[in-house]
């Protein structure tokens, strides 16, 4: 029972010196090398809107001529760009209408301002296009009949294929090579589109049979139907998977597809990013209006830097406040709570600074995410209050010291318990409802007091328990003979 | 501090005390405004004002300029170089617009108007419902939990609709207050009015479910005694154990209030009031309320009305 109480001691004390490793200022990487084995990891605080100010990018509708811009569709726009930037991961962004045809935008700290901007901007049109018998080079930009109307006008004949008529029939015109050709003037090729973005229903990146990243993604049932006809009539043929114009794909129809799902792949391979963007941007559908973007700049914290400075520090004295309370309220095991505490916290700021390798990579801090780790900090002091009191009355009534450190944890173990369950089944919900319906907010707040709880329940009950029973190993009868120190 | 029990209806009187006039508050609010509280900018948009000053500028000074005109609801942002500031505030008219610009010349010399235009809501009707949609999916989630961890305690339902109640209790105690407070001192809900209210909500929760697992571990062990003995006993076992924990949650808030920024008073508040209720709708309504219902007393309550109505 000692030695296992000394391992369990041992672990503790290099985890919580671990933690203190990584919250250390200067700690900026966990770079490893064992043998084959690499391990590097990026270790920062990832800091949000309100409390470290991030990136804004105002975007303005950029309508065809002719075209207005209704309210309504800036509110589809602002709806849509909200989805993508929550779909992209990032925590608490703001998105608002400004002006008439204006979408304000502000992405907190760490993203990657480019990636980020393009996955905003873009305006999703995706287009379904036939190809004919040659595949049509990725990247390369295509005129379609989505956006030129297929039927030529009387006055003029583009295309030099004789009996060119506005059916929809195939036209099996040579593909548009990018070897000179003896024509002085080419003629733009206008590509058939079968169908549109709007016949898919979702679309996530998944991945191949090599484990590289692709699209996959389901049709709606109209879209089912259209795709089964036509990978039926055109099996052998290529097919160009086109987003705003831009091939970014040109599979070959070697079956039939009649289920209604499908696939995008790329020849060179999409990044696991790429895969995401296109994936989100599929996901929410095309913008009714594309956009522009006009400004873009770096702003500080919506709290503003020195309230939050203060607060910080209005916090630590409120903390110290409790620490000392907790000392001198319940005397030594008071100080064994206050240890452990200051271990929740490291081991808190760790996890939000480290992530969970294999789960996740780091939180985003931001004021609903601290009050989350706030409200845990009080469940982790409670958690130890009632174990003390348990003791307390148990020592009342008159048991030995060390079968009143027994019922103590074992008796509030049950209260602790329940009101943990009760307060992670809550978090579970506010976290799937943040995740689906765009209150960011809600998930921050759910997340850090998630860990909170997790983390509370090892500290205020483990790490107390193993600290009470060794120092009471240590110094049990003279324990017992000043029971003051047990603020008895 | 022994009757507890027996003065249920006093605390039931004094909980009513504070929640029926924030209900009043939130009729009257509604009536003007469309909403039970004053809404800040969070949830109505308003104003998106860039000006660029000749030297650098303090974000707390501009918006300690604005809060002194009666704005107390304004963000204030700067740019990289600190000499932009991008100020969201309230839909300001003519006559506001040239007082304010006037003060922030006087602060800090002169400065060019980038932008002046307006700004839609930051918070929109469907996240706000999504939250609201969130603490009832919950509530729903926490009743099933406390029935299903009270099964083996008679009448295991009371129990989490108690809680509930109680929970309930604080949600109104905190809006009701704010809603007061905006028509009395013009507070505003902004976006972390609902952060506040899920923390009052888990600690609501915690709370009652402490003091009941103490009648849930007694009630095997004193078969026989009244139902009110047990639960007294119960209460006042974790009489300290409730001060304790609270007084913890004030100090760490108080000192908030007392040193911290100005930015997040209001929301420091609401936890602080919220927290306070946590503990008292605990002990002083969800624990009665199980008595109340123990001894049919609304239903007996009912059949005297009656009685002496025919």
């Amino acid at each position: 029972m000692r030695e296992r109480n000394l391992l369990i001691l041992l672990g503790i004390i290099l985890l919580v010196a671990f933690c203190l490793w990584i919250d250390l200022p200067q700690t900026e990487a966990l770079s490893l090398q064992l043998g084959p084995l690499k391990i590097y990891r990026e270790i920062k605080f990832r800091l949000g809107l309100d409390l470290r100010g991030g990136l804004q990018v105002v975007l303005e509708a950029d309508p065809p001529p002719g075209e207005k811009v209704t309210p309504e569709s800036m509110e589809a726009v602002r709806n849509i760009i909200q989805n993508r930037v929550d779909g992209m991961g990032v925590v608490e962004a703001v998105v608002q209408r400004q002006g008439e045809n204006r979408i304000l935008v502000e992405l907190p700290g760490l993203v990657n301002p480019d990636e980020a901007i393009a996955t905003l901007k873009a305006t999703g049109r995706l287009e379904f296009v036939e190809a004919g018998l040659t595949p049509l080079p990725e990247g390369l930009k295509i005129l379609t009949t989505y956006e030129v109307p297929l039927e030529p006008s009387p006055t003029e004949t583009i295309t030099p294929t004789p009996g060119a008529a506005p059916t929809p029939t195939p036209t099996i015109t040579p593909t548009v090579t990018l070897t000179p050709t003896t024509e002085i003037t080419p003629t733009p090729q206008v590509y058939r589109t079968i169908m549109t973005g709007k016949h898919l229903k979702s679309a996530r990146v998944g991945s191949d049979e090599f484990g590289r990243p692709e699209i996959d993604f389901e049709l709606t049932r109209e879209g089912a139907e259209i795709f089964a006809k036509y990978t039926t009539e055109h099996q052998g043929e290529f097919l160009a998977i086109v987003m705003d114009g831009i091939v970014i794909s040109c599979p070959q129809i070697k079956e039939p597809i009649t289920d209604g799902m499908g696939r995008i792949t790329s020849e060179k391979g999409f990044t696991l990013e790429e895969a995401r963007r296109l994936a989100i941007i599929l996901q929410y559908g095309a913008l009714p209006v594309p956009l522009k973007v006009i400004q873009t700049r770096i702003i500080g914290p919506t709290l503003g830097q020195d309230s939050i400075q203060k607060s910080i520090r209005a916090g630590i004295i409120g903390v110290i406040v409790v620490l000392t309370f907790m000392l001198t309220y319940y005397r030594l095991p008071g100080f064994l709570a206050d240890l452990a505490l200051i271990s929740y916290g490291l081991i808190n700021l760790a996890i939000y600074k480290f992530g969970i390798p294999g789960l996740f990579p780091g939180v985003t801090l931001s004021l609903p995410g601290i009050t989350g780790f706030l409200l845990s900090t009080g469940m982790a002091v409670d958690a130890n209050i009632l174990i003390f009191e348990r003791m307390k009355e148990e020592l009342r009534q008159g048991r030995p010291l060390s079968a009143a450190i027994e019922a103590g944890f074992n008796r509030a173990w049950t209260s602790i318990r329940d009101a943990n369950l009760s307060t992670l089944l809550t978090c579970i919900v506010l976290y799937w409802f943040g995740s689906n319906f765009g209150a960011s907010m809600v998930k921050g707040f759910a997340v850090t007091l998630f860990i909170g709880v997790c983390v509370s329940m090892f500290t205020a009950v483990t790490m107390t328990r193993t600290l009470v029973t060794f120092v009471f190993d240590l110094s049990g009868r003279f324990l017992e003979k000043r029971r003051w120190l047990l603020g008895v | 501090m022994y009757n507890i029990i027996e003065k249920r209806y006093w605390f039931f009187g004094l909980s009513l005390l504070i929640i029926i006039p924030g209900l009043i508050a939130m009729a009257i609010s509604l009536a003007r405004f469309g909403a039970p509280w004053k809404l800040s900018i969070d949830f109505t948009g308003g104003t998106l004002m860039e000006l660029r000053f000749e030297q650098k500028v303090s974000p707390e000074r501009i918006y300690t300029i604005f809060t002194n005109l009666g704005y107390g609801d304004t963000t204030v942002q700067t740019t990289a170089d600190e000499k932009t500031a991008l100020i969201k505030c309230k839909t300001l008219d003519e006559e506001a617009k040239v007082k304010v610009q006037e003060e922030l010349r006087k602060e800090f010399g002169p400065f060019e108007e980038l932008r002046y235009e307006s700004i839609g809501p930051a918070v929109g009707r469907e996240v706000t419902r999504a939250a609201t949609l969130a603490v009832i999916a919950a509530s729903f989630i926490i009743l099933s939990f406390i029935v299903f961890a009270f099964r083996k305690v008679p009448n295991a339902l009371r129990y989490g609709v108690c809680a509930i109640i109680a929970m309930v209790h604080d949600v109104l105690v905190a809006t009701g207050l704010f809603s007061i407070a905006g028509l009395l001192i013009g507070w505003e809900v902004d976006a972390l009015f609902i952060t506040a209210l899920l923390t009052v909500i888990g600690f609501s929760v915690q709370d009652t479910i402490v003091v009941f697992d103490r009648i849930r571990e007694n009630t095997p062990k004193r078969r026989g005694e009244p139902f009110e003995v047990i639960v007294t006993r119960s209460l006042l076992e974790t009489f300290h154990r409730s001060l304790v924990t609270q007084l913890n949650a004030i100090f760490v808030l108080s000192a908030i209030l007392l040193f911290g920024g100005a930015t997040i008073k209001q929301f420091v508040t609401v936890l602080l009031v919220g927290l306070m209720s946590g503990t008292y709708s605990s002990i002083f309504n969800a624990v009665p309320l199980l008595v109340v219902w123990e001894n049919r007393e609304i239903q007996k309550f009912i059949a005297r009305v009656f009685a002496r109505s025919s």
